[in-house]
This record gives structure tokens, C-alpha cells and sequence, in this order.
């Protein structure tokens, strides 16, 4: 009894701060996701009007949210794998017995991931300039006509997707690296003895080792890449013709451009409601994928 | 933000908040009987106002003016969230497209009283369109301070080179022009760069036309009238006559450089880019480009009224002061050092005769056009309708929409956004 007691003393002050700065924001959002709060409110109270579900009916029937609800989808979709495929692929590259220089390489893969976002987003911008960018002068080396990576709505997400990639990649790669150096050796001598090929020993020694690994970061990876907002704030500002509005960018600007602030909240509770799904559903497949 | 980027955590917040306690400190009211104005300014007036402000105080030896500098990006939020947490400047820059907002909002204080006694701010010496941006529901909310209107800057070696010798005075003859300098020889160009991100191009065709954009007291869309159909049909015929590029600003990486090489021979921007043409131009340019007012659909055409107004807020309890500082600049020679000092324009006739602005031959389309300028609805909901605008027209501009289709749909986002406004002005009427 005296331990338990001991025990709540002990969690009462994270408790206090997880519901004083955690639990009461949200369902104060939660209360102002019911309403219509805009700068009429911000004015007037009594401007204020209970409107139930009619922010979350709204959102479902206009067209830009399930636009950006789209745009979000097709940038995690393609950008995690493609992302996980990439980090894992720099990893074993970086881990292979032949590598030289492996800390040079570690140091300038890593190094996206703490440059300031808005500084690479600018000079992304050059690199994929129609014209004068070097990115569509190499493709026009090989006979590629130049494409207007952030003006065409076909190819700005492409783009989007492939910054996002390069600058993220390096931090799952050094996770990946942490559990690559923890898969003992003796595995991978066993496995050759037995006449596996470098490939069967991708497949049935290193993957395996690393399945929990896996789990973790493509967890945190699509938890991060459903949050989409600064690439497109700082590259395309949503455009063009709204092909990188993200679900996080849409309610950017309906809630601090605009001041619909119950909208806003709405559209932040409808992208949590998909995140948990979607990280409930992950999450246990890749459960009963990684415990065989 | 995406997976592994770190946030500015607690550390960050607590100094921001010692940085507050210290500032509150710092700012008490000194205990001599000197009154401290709070004066919230943005970008680049912000920079050089106190250049001004110091005449000010010499002047004035009981007041002493303390500027803020906000950055333009943030100034909106910032001005809402001081509003919100009572913490609002005694007088601030705003603007003049925000004033509807805060004048709803509540937060700006009358000025029709001071104006009418004052004899320095003469309402009959303002461009009239500049000082109506400011009258919302027949009361007056702020002084205008600078103004910004748009209108053509042209190469006139490339029109002269297509047969013509004066800049356009009505839309047919732009039309004609702007087909002839399509038309002529040389590498690949277009005879206009109306950005697809901008919504001003097409604001200003449609301001143009008789019939207001919104109706009924602001209540409703009217982008379904004959007027801004003209207005939209004629923005879509330069992309689809191929006489403007399908092309955000972020797109053209250097629009000097473009105007130079020819790429385009007609620009619709403001006052800011004299200055930046004269330094950015190639010096065998410089005596082939001009401004010229904007054509209308018959004859001379309206631009849009824009620009900085000041402002006196209602929970300021310095608000004499504040109006005295307002009268200082409002001065016609302290209006010309501060153009001497920003390149911002005047809003007063007086302050344009002998000054540096009156041999400026760059400056004289502005003088005229600024005759000739027309606010926009004054409805706080007008910044987000002319997005959708923008966003309406850039589909139409790729080919998604014809003109009527742009039309309703305009009409449709408008009347949606303006829903609360309706409801607010019934119940008022109700009560």
C-alpha cells in the first residue's frame, strides 16, 4: 500500500504537466473543433455559434481538404518506403566490410538532416529551376527535356517527395547503422558455411535481425511524413494549382491565415484520427511480421 | 517538419519569456511625467520611421516614441495576437486592406473626430480612392501614411519595334500590342508576365469594371456580373493567345533579368520596383523602359488603392499623443524626407509638388494613376475571396474552366465564406 502510495507521488508531477499542457489543449481543441470560431468570435463572443459536427461534415465536402488529404497520402506513400528503402540501402552500404573512408560518408549523409530546412529548400529551388537549374541541365545531357519540377502540378510532389527524401534519409540511416553493428557476426559465418550467397544473407540474416528496427522507424517515419508542411511552405507555398497542399499546410492556413480556428482544429483531429488507424494498422502487421 | 527534426523545446520558451518579463520591465512608464508612445511599424518603414520620429520628439518634448519593427510576414498574426491578449501599441502601420478587419474587430479607435478639427490632415488633399480605404460604414480609421498602386512598366524599344509609339490607353489597343510584340522576330518570348500566383493582376481588370465585386453590402459574391466576366475573359485570352507565360513568380527565377533579355515586354507591379529597375537593369536599357498608367476598358483605367495607413488603437490611453505623432507625419515635408528615405509614395497631393517625385519621369504615371485608384471591398473576408480567386483563375488560366464556369464557382467559394458575415448583419438588423 505504502509503495503505491510512493509511487502516484512520484508520477503526480509528470501527470500534472502531461494535463495541463497536453490533455487540456486538446480537448479545448477538441471543444473549439464544435464550434465556428473565427476573428467574428475573436471580436464578439456571442458571435460564437455551437455548430456540432457541422466543421467535420464541411471538411468532407470540400474539395481542397480531400485534395490536401490526397496530396498526403501520395507524398507518404511513395516518400516512406522510398525513404526507408534509401536510409537502408546507404546503411549497408556504410556497414560493408569494403567501405573506405566510412566516416567521411557517414558524416556527409547525416549532414542534410541538420542543415535549416529553409536554406536547402532555397537552394533546392536553383537546383530545380526549368532553366537554369542543374538538375534538368544533367537530364538534358541525356536527351530529357527540361521539366518544370515546382510549376507543373504533375511533377511538384515528385519533387516535393524528393527533397523530403534527401533530407531526411540520413537519420533512420544512422539507426539502421546502430543495429546493423549489433547483428553478431557469428550469424553471418554460420550462413556462409552453410554456401549462402551475399543476397540469401541479406534476406534471411540481416533483415530478419533488423525487423524491430524496421518497425520503429517506419512508425516514425510516417508519423513524420503525414506532417508534411515545411517543404511545401518554404518551396511551393501549397502550389501550383494546389498540388502540395498537405493535409498540415490546409490547416496551416485555415486556422492562422484565415482564423477559422474551429475549422482548423476540425481538420487537425480528422489527421489524427488517420494517423492512429494507420499506425494501429502498421503497427500490427508489422508485429506479426517481425515475430514470426 | 518531418520524422527526426528536433523543435524548439522549453529552452527556447523560457527565454522568450525572460526576454518578456525584462522587456516589461524595461518598457514601465519612466516615473517623469514623459508620455512613451508604443509605435508598432513593418519592414522597411519600420527601419527608417525613427529617423522621423526623432523630429518628433524634438518637437514634442513631453513624448518620446518608442518603434517596433515587425517583420511584414509575421505583422498580421502579431497585430491579432496582441489584440487578443490585450497588449495592442498605442498606434501602429497597418495595411490599409486590413483596416476593414480590425475596424470589425474592434480595435481601432474613431479618428473622424481629430481629422475634422485637425489642421494639418485636410481630407480634400488626399488621393480620394487612398482615404476611402480607410472609411468603414461612414467612420474614418486611419490616416493614410504611403500609398501602393499598380500599374504597367514597359520596354519601349520593343513597342516602337512593333509599330507603336505611346503606351496602350484602353484594352483594345493593349490587345493589339500585345499581339504585335508576340509576334515579333527573335528568340522565344511572351508579350506580359501576369504571375499565376498573384492575385492583383486580375483584381485590378476586375476593379476596372463598373459593377462591384461583391454585392448587396458585401454580402454576397458578384463575380457572375457582365463586368468581371469581361475582366476574367480578358485575363484568359493573354494565356490562351500564348501572350503571357503560364508561370508563378518563383518560376522566373529574376524578373529584371527577363525584362532585359526581352523575354517579356509588359510588367503590372508597383512603385517598389523604380528603384529596383534602375539598379537591376543593364545600362544600355535605361532609356528603354517606362511606366504608364493602366488602360482601362474604355479609356484610362482604375488601379488598386493600396498602401500603409496608421492607425490609433482603442484600448490606447495616449491616444492624443498617438494623433499629434499622426499629424507629424502627416506633414508634407516630413512625408517627402520619408520618401527621400523608403521610396514610398505620398498620399497627399502637397507632399508630391517640389519634391524629388514631381521631376521623377518614373513617378509621373504613379501621380496620375493615383487619381484614378479604387479600394477593394471592405469586408474582413476580402483577402481570403481574393485567393480563391487567384486559385479559381490559375485552373482556368491551365484550361480546367471556361469564363462562366470561373465564374460561379467564384461566386459559390464567396457566398460560402460569406456566410457568417450574413448571418452577423441580420441579427444586427434584427436587433
Amino acid at each position: 500500500m505504502k509503495t503505491a502510495h510512493a509511487g502516484w507521488v512520484f508520477v503526480t508531477p509528470a501527470l500534472l504537466m502531461i494535463a495541463v499542457f497536453f490533455l487540456l489543449p486538446v480537448l479545448a481543441a477538441l471543444g473549439l473543433s464544435l464550434t465556428d470560431f473565427d476573428i467574428y468570435a475573436l471580436a464578439q463572443l456571442d458571435n460564437l455559434r455551437f455548430v456540432g459536427g457541422g466543421n467535420y461534415l464541411r471538411l468532407l465536402q470540400t474539395p481542397l481538404f480531400w485534395k490536401a488529404l490526397g496530396n498526403t497520402l501520395f507524398f507518404v506513400l511513395a516518400g516512406v518506403p522510398l525513404s526507408i528503402a534509401v536510409s537502408l540501402a546507404a546503411a549497408l552500404l556504410l556497414h560493408s566490410a569494403v567501405a573506405r573512408g566510412k566516416a567521411i560518408f557517414r558524416t556527409a549523409l547525416f549532414a542534410p538532416v541538420v542543415t535549416t530546412l529553409v536554406a536547402v529548400g532555397v537552394i533546392w529551388n536553383y537546383l530545380l529551376h526549368t532553366r537554369y537549374g542543374l538538375i534538368n541541365d544533367l537530364l538534358g545531357r541525356v536527351g530529357i527535356h527540361p521539366i518544370d519540377w515546382l510549376g507543373d502540378p504533375r511533377w511538384a510532389m515528385p519533387a516535393i517527395i524528393l527533397f523530403a527524401v534527401w533530407k531526411n534519409f540520413g537519420f533512420n540511416m544512422v539507426i539502421f547503422l546502430a543495429a546493423l553493428q549489433s547483428i553478431p557476426e557469428e550469424l553471418y559465418e554460420a550462413s556462409r558455411i552453410e554456401g549462402a550467397s551475399a543476397l540469401q544473407q541479406l534476406r534471411f540474416v540481416t533483415l530478419p535481425a533488423l525487423a524491430p528496427t524496421l518497425v520503429l522507424v517506419s512508425i516514425l517515419t510516417m508519423a513524420g511524413y503525414f506532417q508534411l508542411f515545411a517543404e511545401p511552405y518554404v518551396m511551393t507555398q501549397g502550389g501550383p494549382l494546389q498540388s502540395t497542399t498537405s493535409v498540415l499546410y490546409f490547416m496551416y492556413e485555415e486556422g492562422f491565415k484565415w482564423w477559422n480556428l474551429g475549422s482548423a482544429s476540425a481538420v487537425a483531429f480528422l489527421l489524427f484520427l488517420l494517423m492512429f488507424a494507420v499506425t494501429l494498422v502498421q503497427s500490427f502487421a508489422l508485429r506479426r511480421w517481425s515475430e514470426p | 517538419m518531418v520524422a527526426g527534426a528536433g523543435s524548439p523545446g522549453l529552452g527556447a520558451r523560457w527565454l522568450s519569456i525572460t526576454a518578456l518579463v525584462c522587456c516589461m520591465a524595461a518598457c514601465a512608464r519612466p516615473d517623469s511625467g514623459v508620455i512613451v508612445l508604443e509605435f508598432w511599424a513593418m519592414g522597411r518603414e519600420g527601419e527608417v520611421v525613427a529617423e522621423l520620429t526623432r523630429g518628433f520628439e524634438a518637437s514634442h518634448p513631453g513624448i518620446r516614441v518608442n518603434v517596433q519593427q515587425l517583420p511584414w510576414q509575421g505583422a498580421h498574426e502579431k497585430l491579432l495576437t496582441a489584440f487578443v491578449g490585450d497588449a495592442t501599441p498605442d498606434l501602429a502601420q497597418m495595411g490599409n486592406t486590413w483596416v476593414p478587419e480590425f475596424a470589425t474587430l474592434g480595435a481601432l479607435a474613431a479618428l473622424d473626430p481629430s481629422a475634422a478639427a485637425s489642421t494639418v490632415v485636410e481630407q480634400e488633399d488626399y488621393f480620394p480612392g487612398i482615404w476611402d480605404t480607410n472609411v468603414i460604414n461612414d467612420r474614418l480609421f486611419g490616416i493614410p501614411w504611403y500609398v501602393d498602386t499598380r500599374l504597367l512598366f514597359y520596354r519601349r524599344d520593343l513597342l516602337a519595334q512593333a509599330g507603336f509609339a505611346h503606351p496602350p490607353r484602353s484594352w483594345d489597343e493593349w490587345r493589339e500590342m500585345l499581339i504585335a510584340i508576340k509576334r515579333l522576330p527573335g528568340a522565344d518570348h511572351y508579350s506580359i508576365l501576369v504571375p499565376l500566383n498573384e492575385f492583383e493582376p486580375l483584381l485590378l481588370l476586375g476593379l476596372q469594371q463598373e459593377e462591384p465585386l461583391l454585392r448587396d453590402g458585401g454580402r454576397w459574391g458578384n463575380f457572375r456580373s457582365q463586368g468581371f466576366r469581361r475582366a476574367l475573359g480578358f485575363y484568359l485570352e493573354l494565356f490562351e493567345k500564348e501572350l503571357a507565360p503560364r508561370a508563378t513568380n518563383t518560376q522566373i527565377a529574376n524578373v529584371w533579368n527577363e525584362f532585359a533579355r526581352g523575354y517579356f515586354a509588359f510588367y503590372i507591379t508597383g512603385p517598389w520596383n523604380i528603384a529596383e529597375f534602375k539598379r537591376r537593369l543593364p545600362k544600355e536599357l535605361q532609356g528603354a523602359w517606362m511606366t504608364a498608367p493602366l488602360p482601362g476598358p474604355n479609356g484610362p483605367g482604375l488601379s488598386n488603392a493600396g498602401g500603409s495607413s496608421l492607425v490609433v488603437f482603442a484600448d490606447s490611453r495616449r491616444k492624443e499623443a498617438a494623433w499629434k505623432l499622426i499629424e507629424y507625419l502627416s506633414q508634407p515635408e516630413v512625408q517627402r524626407r520619408f520618401y527621400a528615405l523608403s521610396g514610398d509614395l505620398p498620399p497627399r497631393r502637397s507632399s508630391w509638388d517640389d519634391s524629388a517625385l514631381s521631376g521623377d519621369r518614373y513617378a509621373a504615371a504613379f501621380r496620375e494613376q493615383l487619381e484614378r485608384v479604387e479600394p477593394t471591398p471592405k469586408v474582413p473576408e476580402w483577402e481570403r475571396i481574393a485567393t480563391e480567386m487567384r486559385i479559381v483563375a490559375e485552373q482556368a488560366a491551365h484550361g480546367g474552366l471556361t469564363v462562366d464556369a470561373a465564374a460561379a464557382e467564384l461566386d459559390e467559394r464567396a457566398d460560402r465564406i460569406l456566410e457568417k458575415r450574413r448571418w452577423i448583419l441580420a441579427r444586427e438588423a434584427g436587433e
